[in-house]
């Protein structure tokens, strides 16, 4: 066993672990932390696989921006010192035939899917190569869906500070 | 004498690493080894770093308020810290009763590898960096982000309403400034054309950027100052450990080696801040160069590159000391305001301006 595959299935062990000990955990913060661990595992398989742009993506997107800003939800609105509650017993049995059902799909499917190596010559995943693909408006340019999500945060973004306006009070 | 003034931090890694490949055959085992050596020795290397800082903290303190400051212990007061240091190791690192205790001895250890891992890509030396990564700017800002994970891990597990509002507040406090830390760091990517912090330091050959960017260069360096004294929460932002209202804030509960840890990882943090400042708007270890005058350019050479490193990084953290001592603390929504009504706009307009000059080649 070399230490590449060493590394992986440390990694893979991160990633569950946390994922499992996310939804297991009783108080909701520790939740949060379990699932950056998580997160901090998939990053770490990013750079494991040399996408090194977009682990660092991954880090700044998933751990500096939504795991905080779920910590900050978790501060302003939960109890987060207290034990949560215990689930019902059919919302166990529910979820849990979800999770087999699911996993059953997805085995089935990595099964079933022949992975055939493209024979196309690999692009260097180097940030100039991503940016001019992203922004190209040649065949394979992604300029169009990169505009349309722009829209989207806009109007995110807009709507939000329509959301936080202090109506004008009527003198 | 020749071999004396080229001699630099690389030639000494290549004889190490030249002395260990003769020993050790196996290449994987080589690597681990030196791999392990070189964590060693930056951390031997930024503990020392950090009992300097302390140090150079306490006596730029009293020169700003003209006493004398720490002179007992040791020659002019250097073993201070040492003893400090000692003080700390004897104390016992208590976890209070009601703390999460799992998460409240994580969150020093969190905060120290998280701006530990941002050293990897800083170039202290010609060819002397740890890892080049061809990111370099981007892994720096996202690992930075780790830090505030530990912050508000160690403001809740806590327990206690002090620790919790200061680690509320740092955490608003550094998101939002670091924004601004981002945008200043682009103005030099897009001028560099690249995120390679190897890269940012040879392209600064005929000049740095601080010279070569004109006036809206010399904003960014401002605003990347000021924003990211924000991000590393030190006076006057220092609003998360406001010793008058939350007695410490996040670390209020936090006694002896972890209180240490917390200390540790805030001189690193300045010293990083400091090193990145240095690297991307004042070269680096890139001798002061003027474009076109060569025997001026050779002059300098002579001056290792490793001096002008460490000079510009502790140029930088004097000036950041310096504000510690001038400004008073803002208040939460003078913070806000700053960040948001005037560091990030500016900074907007001042990246548009940097791509317009980048684009007609209008810098030096």
């Amino acid at each position: 066993m070399s230490a590449s595959i060493v590394i992986f299935y440390i990694l893979a062990a991160v990633i569950i672990g946390g994922g499992i000990l996310a939804v297991t955990a009783k108080k909701i913060f520790r939740s949060a932390i379990y699932l950056l661990f998580s997160l901090m595992g998939i990053a770490g398989l990013y750079f494991y696989l040399n996408y090194e742009f977009i682990a660092a993506v991954q880090i700044v997107v998933y751990i500096g921006g939504i795991v905080v800003l779920i910590i900050f939800s978790i501060f302003l609105t939960h109890a987060s010192g207290k034990d949560m509650e215990k689930p019902k017993l059919m919302s166990i049995i529910v979820s849990a035939l979800a999770v087999v059902f699911a996993c059953a799909f997805v085995i089935s499917l990595i099964n079933n899917y022949s992975f055939v190596a493209s024979t196309n010559t690999a692009i260097e995943p180097t940030v100039k190569n991503i940016g001019r693909q992203m922004l190209s408006t040649t065949e394979h340019g992604f300029i169009l869906p990169f505009e349309v999500v722009s829209m989207l945060l806009l109007a995110a973004l807009i709507g939000s500070i329509v959301i936080a306006l202090k109506p004008k009070t009527e003198a | 004498m020749k071999i004396l003034l080229t001699y630099s931090f690389s030639s000494f890694a290549t004889y190490v690493h030249n002395l260990l490949a003769d020993l050790i055959i196996n290449p994987m085992l080589l690597h681990v080894t030196e791999m392990v050596i070189t964590g060693v020795s930056l951390i031997a290397f930024l503990v020392i770093l950090c009992f300097f800082l302390g140090y150079m903290e306490r006596r730029v303190a009293a020169f700003m308020e003209i006493r004398l400051g720490p002179n007992r212990v040791g020659p002019k007061g250097s073993l201070q810290i040492v003893a400090d240091t000692v003080k700390l190791l004897l104390k016992e690192g208590l976890t209070p009763d009601s703390a999460d205790k799992f998460l409240f001895n994580l969150a020093p250890v969190i905060m120290v590898i998280g701006s530990m891992m941002v050293i990897a890509p800083i170039a202290f030396a010609k060819d002397f960096q740890l890892y080049d990564i061809n990111i370099g700017v981007l892994y720096v800002s996202a690992v930075s982000s780790l830090g505030v994970i530990g912050i508000l891990m160690a403001g809740w597990s806590s327990n206690n309403k002090y620790s919790l509002l200061g680690a509320m507040r740092s955490g608003a406090q550094i998101v939002s400034y670091e924004l601004s830390v981002g945008l200043s760091l682009i103005s030099i990517v897009v001028l560099s054309g690249s995120l390679s912090l190897g890269d940012i330091v040879r392209s600064q050959e005929n000049g740095w950027w601080i010279i070569k960017g004109h006036i809206p260069v010399m904003i960014s360096f401002v605003i990347f100052v000021i924003a990211s004294t924000a991000e590393i929460n030190r006076a006057p932002f220092d609003l998360a450990e406001a010793d008058q209202e939350l007695t410490g804030g996040f670390h209020t509960e936090y006694a002896g080696m972890k209180f240490a840890m917390f200390l540790l990882s805030e001189y690193i943090n300045l010293f990083v801040v400091s090193a990145i400042a240095a690297t991307l708007f004042l070269g680096g270890w890139m001798p002061f160069h003027i474009g076109g005058l060569d025997g001026f350019n050779h002059i300098m050479d002579f001056i290792p590159s490793s001096i002008w490193f460490f000079s510009k990084t502790f140029l930088i953290i004097f000036i950041i000391m310096w504000f510690r001592w001038t400004f008073p603390r803002l208040r939460v929504d003078q913070l806000l305001t700053l960040e948001w009504k005037y560091l990030l706009p500016i900074s907007m307009v001042n990246v548009i301006i940097i791509t317009v000059m980048a684009i007609m080649g209008w810098h030096l």
